[in-house]
């Protein structure tokens, strides 16, 4: 039995335990909090003052001055929309077969699991390697806007799958079963009931993965896109930059001018991003109070 | 022309030679019974002697378990419910389940009950009001919910969110209503008013009942099931069964002298 003084000692101990892992966890948090400042403080100096309508608004050039972010901004906002209209409808699908098709203890879903939770982990220079091979070489698309995608594509789509997946299983197999007990067939039970009700959390993450996308550099150089380019694509198979190739682009030009662009491309970056991520927060938000 | 009165049509359900098994472990042995039409059989037991397996029997819902397997024979109006040629969706519309848990949809009180006319088919606004109105009061809701019935089910008490669950059962109109433990969750009051509803709905259903509760199977019950680890041990009316069992085994369990 444990006597008073015991316990006292116990209560002590583990209040000591619970001090240090907090100062350890608060000490993380500053770690990370202080690096992210001053990354945003550095860029934010160096690049903001550079951006201005002209400066959105102007092709490349090679006077830092005059050169502008419009063909790369507008190259990444073609390449991510069209990265997601392939990568989206694939990876839910996918999703939906996994989880509401196949048996969920049979073997061969647990090696596909397995697999997928792999292919989220591969570098993503190794599927720009697979885009130049397959898609450049193979079916000819060259360095096009639809080369680009479909690369991006392939390297989001397993965290799209994971994250619908986990987002599909949120849903509590009495919501299935009340359904099926009126009479709902498989596909109106997933329509009516499963997707709505995953639908934040697979929104979430389509979103996410299009903002990694859209950071994306290596891929897109080991494919041959495009760093100077004085015009908008103008189709599917038209060659393109993106925002990432032009900000390496103006880091590895030896004039100071070109790293101020090179910031100021940053800033514009990040913000995409930020952006993606608050729209990702919000919807997740608005939906969850829709539907509980 | 009235056909002749038979035993065989007062059955509505009729379990023949049952044997059900997770993987390779046997739940159900040799169940042989008939379920008579407008009555309610309570089916009782310890736990974990396949009520509720065999009960997700009658509306196919063990389907979804890939491990299941069954043999024998459930007959439905004599037509065998698992024949190759049967589509499941139409058993489980002939044969509705209420849950032991309540499970309403995360969506309105009206669209709970919507749900079911409107995936067979019914659109028009009117008829829809009318059915939910109608599986509303026969589930002993309608008064405290017929001014929020845009509300999220999620906003009604447990007891409530069942008769809930009940109502939209009804609004498909089975000609089966099974019922797995439906009070389980609930306190007295609201325990009450189900089994109220469940003596009511004998006219127009007939109800199958899981229960742990002897006293609710001897109020709501015309026939009385007893099982123990997956065979039928005794089945008889109520008043019998409740008075003068044949085997020990379920005078023991009723008595409450059971393991
Ligand atoms: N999905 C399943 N997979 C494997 N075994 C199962 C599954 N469902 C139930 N069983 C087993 O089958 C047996 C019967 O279970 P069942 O749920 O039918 O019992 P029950 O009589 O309804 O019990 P309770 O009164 O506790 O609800 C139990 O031994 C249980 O462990
Ligand atoms: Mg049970």
């Amino acid at each position: 039995m444990n006597s008073t003084r015991q316990i006292k000692m116990r209560l002590i101990r583990q209040k000591w335990g619970d001090q240090v892992f907090q100062t350890i966890a608060v000490i993380g948090v500053l770690i990370a909090l202080t690096t992210l400042a001053a990354l945003l403080i550095d860029a934010l100096s160096d690049g903001l003052p550079r951006i201005d309508w002209k400066f959105l608004t102007s092709f490349p050039s090679r006077k830092p001055a005059k050169a502008g972010i419009f063909s790369a901004l507008v190259g990444s906002l073609y390449l991510i929309t069209l990265t997601a209209l392939i990568a989206v409808p694939v990876g839910v699908a996918a999703a939906i077969y996994l989880e509401e098709y196949t048996s969920q203890n049979s073997r061969i879903n647990r090696i596909i699991e397995v697999n997928i939770a792999n292919l989220a982990g591969v570098p993503s220079i190794i599927y720009g390697l697979l885009g130049l091979e397959v898609f450049v070489r193979a079916m000819r698309l060259e360095r096009s806007l639809l080369a680009g995608a479909l690369t991006l594509a392939l390297l989001i789509l397993p965290i799209i799958i994971i994250s619908a997946r986990e987002a599909i299983r949120t849903v509590p197999n009495s919501i299935r079963e009340a359904a099926y007990a009126l009479g709902a067939t498989r596909w109106q039970t997933i329509q009516d009931h499963v997707l709505p009700m995953a639908f934040p959390g697979i929104l979430t993450g389509i979103i996410l993965s299009v903002s990694r996308a859209i950071g994306e550099t290596a891929p897109l150089i080991a494919i041959g896109a495009l760093t100077y380019v004085a015009f908008l694509p103008d189709g599917l198979r038209s060659p393109f930059t993106a925002l990432p190739i032009q900000i390496y682009n103006w880091v590895s030009r030896p004039q100071k001018g070109f790293h101020t662009n090179a910031a100021a491309g940053i800033v514009i970056l990040l913000a995409l991003t930020l952006l993606l991520n608050a729209l990702a927060i919000f919807l997740r938000n608005h939906y969850q109070k829709k539907h509980s | 022309m009235k056909p002749p009165k038979t035993d065989s049509s007062d059955f509505i359900l009729s379990v023949q030679n049952l044997n059900a098994w997770y993987h390779t472990t046997q739940v159900l042995q040799e169940i042989s019974f008939d379920i008579q039409r407008h009555k309610v059989t309570a089916l009782i037991g310890p736990s974990g002697c396949g009520k509720s397996t065999l009960i997700r029997c009658f509306n196919r819902m063990n389907d979804f378990i890939a491990t299941f397997k069954l043999a024998g024979q459930i007959l439905l109006e004599g037509q065998d419910l698992y024949d190759p040629a049967i589509d499941p969706v139409e058993v489980r519309l002939r044969v509705g389940m209420v849950f032991q848990k309540q499970n309403p949809f995360p969506k309105s009180i009206y669209e709970n009950v919507a749900y079911g006319p409107r995936i067979s088919g019914i659109r028009r606004r009117h008829q829809l009001d009318a059915i939910v109105e109608e599986s509303l009061k026969r589930a002993a809701l309608w008064d405290e919910v017929k001014d929020k019935l845009k509300a999220n089910a999620y906003t009604l008490s447990g007891g409530q969110q069942q008769r809930l669950c009940i109502a939209r059962t009804l609004a498909v109109e089975p000609e089966v209503l099974l019922l797995d433990e439906p009070c389980s969750a609930l306190d007295p009051i609201a325990t009450a008013k189900i089994e109220e509803l469940i003596l009511k709905l004998k006219d127009d259903y007939t109800v199958v009942i899981v229960t742990h509760n002897m006293q609710q199977a001897a109020r709501v019950s015309d026939f009385t099931a007893f099982f123990y680890l997956g065979e039928l041990v005794e089945f008889w009316a109520t008043d019998k069964i409740f008075t003068v069992p044949k085997d020990p085994q379920t005078e023991a369990y009723i008595t409450g002298k059971f393991g």
